[in-house]
């Protein structure tokens, strides 16, 4: 009920070349992303006239503390690290077909494991081990948890929105009990883990406060976009995703393949947490969940699950949450602000591909 | 154990279970007339925080309660009425629009919160309670649940009317015929789409009612974020009661007593996490998959936009 | 204007009285459509209390006619008659209130309401569903008719042919007028092809006017009144009752072959140059003797498919094409053919059987492993299965190769290389596309298929499947399909052609088998009999 996802014409990325066509197809793409982006800017501002808010000043601040201010640039840069990480999970999923809408309990279930994990390592071994250690065991966390959805899907058949937000929901819980539960750092009264030391994290690039590990995540999506378009086994997910029957046709593995799309997506969920723990918070606090898995949904949507544009999109999320988060303090407008705007491209995105899908049915019927 | 069971516990417990459960009970029969009529309402989430906070602002301004179910009924709907023009007319993705919708009520309502009741967090009075003569005087669990809100009490009668439509109206006949063979409704000359449309709009009005409730009855005032994925829940509940509504009742019941247990545990003097017995509802669902998913049954033309000569 | 349904007809009382049997007649129809024409100036006339068989292989325009009986299409030319008025039939409903009820070929009932709830569907919304009244009604024509079905039974849940019962009610709820039935026995069982009969006769004594279409000679002969022949989209011969009843089985059954599939007295060519002048003109079959000592390249034996229940999809099929041999598989769709075919083509396990290629064992390979040992599939089913319709075309002429050289090397993809490919295979098998990179979904269902040819035939194709290779395209691409086909044989191709249209394989075939109910029921040369012989084993009509 799902199929169909893959975009068209996203697939001829398969062959790079020049041509006319190409750029012709590069413009209807730029102009596809910048309509619902300026419509959604212009009626986001509305609501912001309608509370008593100069949208020009809002929007003006926002990229001044999220971009032009350097402090907030390296803030901005180090909040990619992970929401690029969870792009990269979900360019996997939805380019083989598969919702994959548990990410927020695959990323908070590693964050967990590897803060339970992290201290007591760190202690014992060097740097290097821990860390690589780490992020491993996160993914294999993640894909651990996405096991029984992507069995039910492959198998069973059971649609797997409902298997995944069921898992997260259950994640979410059960990261909780382990908070409170098992890792607990006796020597706080706020339920927390223990925390991993500053010189333990993943180190910071250069002489900046910016996460290195955002130098993982955008390896990761370039890798995932490579893989994805350029190679044998991506293209045997995106058939998959864009028809089963076809795969079938062509002789794929339909049910290994939903499966090992499940796990890849979920590792690189569980990456991210892993990257969000050893890079900025060094621990996890109880109820802490970011939920940055509904936002990262849509924005990888708007980038059409191409690597490039996911990071693009990100980039601008990123500046827009960080400078939001400036603003909501400065100009009082709160950031979840930041979440009507990302609706409204949804929405406007949608509306526009609507729009250019049905101009091009009706020029191919004449 | 015999400890537990104490009249405050029980009490606590059954008294939780039902606030907790409403809201869930309005979500899941909504989206269980949706996904009957084949539209997988994925933005009911945004609907019940919609309707929760226009049920509020409703009940706030006009100090009536009714007028906040109201309120909350048309928010909902006004939501549902964006996700039947985006999915059921354009044929659009029904998940993307469902979470855009849910985003979008999601900073929407917190920032007109912002604005408007950050700084005084206004409180409605407690709910006025209707006891019902005879069996509110049941022992422990009359007061609990039979004097409650009135709107309590027509939710529950929502389930049998519901369950009556099905059977004996041409609506119910049309509804599920929308979702399981769409092109037999079209050939006996009832519109597909106006069915699904106002199968959307009845869905969001109820999930409204369900927010509406959430704040008004449930917690007094608005709060953004508030729903905290009763939607979800919501869309859970109606995917496993294969379209029966007594079966969301029932779901409802058991998702609203586990959210209630640990309020119920700490009266009654065991201390467990929330968190452990949060997680009691979900694993039931997934075990409820696993044992028996294959069979699960949702509408053949599930989350499918129709076309007339499409097959 | 009340709304009228056939729920509402119950419910007041005038609409509920019969209309009175009518005389439906269609006087010189025509319907195009884009590439092709589906009927053309077609003359038919039904009669109150007769049962009009209408024959036809698939595509010669029976569906086509039926849905502008029942409103779902316009004629372009030609006008409909209901006791000599001209009526204009634009919608099922308005169909019906001419009460000409159809039912189609596939089941248009809810499977989860009951009975009763189905014929309720359609009322007006704010009035109560009358059950009582619908049953009274329901079991009255159920008594009528001869009909047992419980109205308060989930319709899901029956048989088909019950469910079909179920719809002729329907279909005559408005009034006794005149019923279509679409190939109703393609579904059924042979019992339940007798009750169908037997209730065309109860319905007709009664004065209804039946149509019914079907492929099948026999039953055509046991059922109808009268027997309409339709071949491409016109009606080529009618057979009046008069006539019928004074014919034997042998001699209407030969008759109407003469009719469906066209006098088999082709004139013989005498001379090699005047034999391959016919052939070239595609007015004559290819009967070009493939030497008796060619190596069986495609050798398959005791192929069997079981199915949950009932007897196997295909069952102990054998036979072996030799190179260059076009040996063509005949048979009424849904014998067997597409789960043969995808059995070879490796998308399916047998649960036995062996299949060799050029003496090889290959039951235990994939698709992509046959596909690269010379074995080919050109399924039918073209967008659904054949295509991904948002790659583009260049992608969709490598996906049975993903990952093999020299498209990719080290898993990864070489652009340059797959390029080239399409555009060589674009250009030698005149695919018409903007460029080897527009999404196949775009391009029409000839350079579909011609992409498709493309993607199976190039290379070293050893033996090919082609499944239904021309089935919904226009003339021009029938026949560059076919010359594709009998070239690839030509140069050498062992090649197993499954096609339900009998000129087809009669046009390229050395020798016809013929599938029927999973099994493959004989093996005929090409020739002069053939066309005879095959439509009596095709139809059933098995005579020693």
């Amino acid at each position: 009920m799902m199929a169909g996802v893959e975009p068209e014409g996203g697939a001829g990325a398969a062959a790079a070349g020049g041509g006319g066509e190409r750029w012709r197809a590069i413009g209807r793409s730029v102009l596809l992303t910048l309509t619902p982006v300026v419509l959604a800017l212009v009626v986001a501002g509305l609501i912001l006239v309608a509370v008593g808010v100069d949208p020009l000043t809002y929007y003006a601040y926002v990229v001044d503390r999220g971009l032009f201010s350097w402090l907030g640039l390296q803030e901005t840069i180090t909040r990619m690290a992970p929401l690029l990480l969870l792009g990269a999970s979900l360019i996997v999923a939805f380019r083989a077909g598969i919702w994959n809408l548990g990410i927020d309990g695959q990323f908070l279930l590693a964050a967990v494991l590897v803060a339970a994990l992290a201290p007591p390592m760190a202690q014992a071994l060097p740097q290097w081990v821990v860390l690589p250690v780490c992020i491993l065991v996160a993914a294999a966390a993640g894909a651990a948890w996405s096991l029984l959805p992507a069995l039910l899907k492959a198998y069973q058949q059971v649609n797997e929105i409902i298997t995944t937000l069921m898992m997260t929901f259950l994640g979410t819980s059960f990261a909780n009990v382990l908070v409170k539960l098992f890792f607990r750092d006796p020597d706080t009264t706020v339920p927390q883990t223990r925390t991993l030391p500053v010189e333990d994290r993943i180190p910071r690039l250069f002489d900046t406060t910016i996460n290195s590990g955002v130098i993982l995540a955008l390896i990761a999506v370039l890798v995932v976009h490579v893989v994805m378009t350029r190679t044998a086994f991506g293209l045997r997910l995106r058939t998959v995703g864009a028809n089963p029957k076809a795969a079938v046709h062509a002789g794929l593995s339909v049910p290994r393949l939903t499966v090992a799309t499940f796990a890849i997506s979920a590792a690189l969920a569980g990456a991210a947490g892993a990257v969000e723990i050893l890079g900025v918070w060094g621990n996890v606090r109880a109820d802490w969940n970011p939920g940055y898995g509904l936002a990262i949904i849509p924005l990888v949507f708007l980038a059409r699950f191409n690597g490039y544009a996911v990071i693009a999109f990100v980039f601008a999320f990123s500046v827009l949450s960080i400078g939001g988060e400036s603003a909501s303090r400065r100009l009082g407008v709160p950031h979840f602000y930041i979440l009507v705007l990302v609706a409204l491209l949804l929405i406007f995105l949608a509306m526009v591909e609507y729009i250019d899908h049905r101009r091009r049915q009706a020029k191919s019927v004449s | 154990m015999g400890a537990l069971l104490t009249e405050a516990f029980v009490a606590s417990l059954v008294v939780g279970a039902v606030t907790a459960g409403l809201p869930l009970l309005l979500a899941g029969l909504g989206e269980q007339i949706s996904e009957k009529a084949g539209v997988l309402n994925i933005g009911i989430e945004g609907m019940m925080l919609i309707g929760a906070y226009t049920g509020f602002v409703a009940a706030y301004y006009s100090d009536s309660l009714w007028l906040g179910f109201a309120g909350g009924a048309g928010g909902g709907a006004a939501v549902a009425l964006l996700m039947a023009v985006f999915c059921v007319w354009l044929g659009m993705n029904q998940i993307v629009i469902g979470i855009a919708l849910t985003l979008g009520a999601e900073g929407l309502t917190a920032l007109l919160h912002h604005f408007q009741f950050s700084r005084t967090y206004p409180r409605l009075p407690d709910t006025a309670t209707l006891p019902i003569p005879g069996l509110a005087q049941i022992p422990v669990v009359g007061p609990a649940v039979f004097d409650r809100h009135p709107i309590v009490y027509l939710s529950v009668a929502a389930v049998f009317a519901v369950v009556w439509i099905y059977r004996k109206t041409h609506i119910g006949l049309n509804l599920q015929a929308a979702g399981d063979k769409p092109a037999a409704l079209d050939s006996a000359g009832v519109d597909v789409a106006m069915t699904r449309t106002a199968a959307v709009l009845v869905t969001g009005a109820m999930a409204g009612i369900g927010g509406a409730y959430l704040a008004n009855v449930g917690a007094g005032l608005f709060v953004p974020f508030m729903t905290n994925g009763a939607g979800f829940i919501g869309i859970v509940l109606a995917m496993l009661s294969r379209g029966r509504p007594t079966w969301v009742l029932y779901g409802a019941a058991l998702f609203g007593i586990s959210l209630s247990l640990t309020t119920a545990l700490q009266v009654g003097g065991v201390n467990v996490p929330t968190d452990v017995i949060q997680m009691l509802p979900f694993a039931m669902v997934m075990v409820v998959l696993v044992l028996f998913g294959r069979r699960s049954s949702l509408p053949a033309a599930l989350g499918l936009p129709y076309v007339r000569g499409a097959r | 204007m009340a709304r009228d349904s056939a729920a509402a007809a119950v419910d007041s009382e005038d609409a509920a009285a019969p209309v009175s049997a009518a005389t439906v007649e269609l006087r010189g129809i025509t319907k195009r459509f884009p590439g092709v024409v589906a009927n053309q100036d077609v003359d038919l006339t039904i009669r109150p209390g007769e049962v009009h068989a209408l024959l036809g292989e698939n595509g010669a325009g029976k569906s086509t006619l039926i849905s502008m009986l029942a409103g779902l299409l316009q004629p372009d030319e030609g006008e409909i008659r209901v006791d000599g008025r001209s009526v204009v039939i634009d919608s099922p409903r308005r169909a019906l209130q001419l009460g000409i009820g159809t039912v189609f070929q596939h089941v248009m009932l809810v499977p989860t309401l009951t009975v009763a709830e189905n014929l309720m569907l359609g009322g007006p919304w704010w009035r109560r569903p009358d059950r009582d009244a619908v049953v009274r009604r329901f079991t009255e024509m159920a008594a009528a008719f001869g009909i047992d079905v419980d109205p308060d039974a989930v319709t899901g849940q029956l048989s088909l042919g019950e469910q079909q019962q179920v719809e002729i009610i329907r279909a005559l709820w408005r009034g006794e007028g005149v019923l279509v039935l679409d190939e109703p026995t393609s579904m059924l069982t042979p019992k339940g092809i007798e009750r169908l009969g037997a209730l065309m006769r109860r319905l007709t004594a009664r004065g209804i006017g039946v149509v019914f279409i079907t492929h099948k000679l026999k039953e055509a002969f046991d059922f109808g009144d009268r027997v309409s022949v339709l071949r491409l989209g016109r009606m080529v011969g009618e057979i009046p009752p008069e006539t019928l009843r004074g014919l034997d089985e042998k001699t209407a059954t030969d008759r109407i072959i003469a009719l469906m599939f066209g006098h088999p007295e082709t004139p013989e060519a005498d001379t090699p140059v005047e034999r391959a002048a016919a052939i070239e003109g595609g007015r004559m079959t290819r009967r070009n003797p493939v030497d008796p000592r060619a190596p069986e390249v495609l050798a398959v034996e005791d192929v069997t498919l079981e199915r949950p229940e009932g007897r196997p999809y295909v069952d102990g099929v054998s036979f072996a094409a030799r190179r260059g041999e076009i040996l063509g598989i005949a048979g009424i769709d849904g014998n067997g053919q597409k789960q043969l075919a995808e059995i070879l083509s490796g998308q399916r396990r047998p649960d036995r059987g062996t299949i060799r290629l050029d003496g090889r064992a290959i039951e235990r390979l994939g698709v992509p492993e046959r596909h690269k040992a010379g074995l080919r599939y050109v399924t039918d089913d073209r967008l659904g299965e054949g295509t991904v319709a948002p790659f583009p075309v260049e992608l969709n002429l490598v996906i049975k190769q993903i990952g093999e050289p020299p498209f990719w090397s080290g898993g990864m993809a070489r652009a340059g290389a797959i390029q080239d490919h399409a555009e060589d295979l674009v250009e030698d098998y005149d695919v018409r596309t903007p460029s080897t990179r527009t999404p196949i979904g775009r391009l029409s269902g000839g350079n579909i298929q011609k992409t498709l040819l493309a993607r199976e035939l190039h290379g070293r194709a050893k033996a090919v499947i082609y499944n239904k290779p021309t089935y919904g395209l226009d003339l021009n691409n029938i026949r560059s399909a076919r010359a594709r086909i009998r070239d690839a044989a030509d140069a050498g191709v062992a090649t197993v052609l499954i096609s339900t249209d009998l000129d087809e394989l009669m046009e390229l075939s050395d020798r016809i088998a013929v599938m029927l109910r999973g099994r493959l029921t004989g093996i005929v040369d090409n020739g002069p009999d053939a066309r005879r012989r095959i439509a009596e084993l095709m139809t059933g009509v098995d005579r020693p």
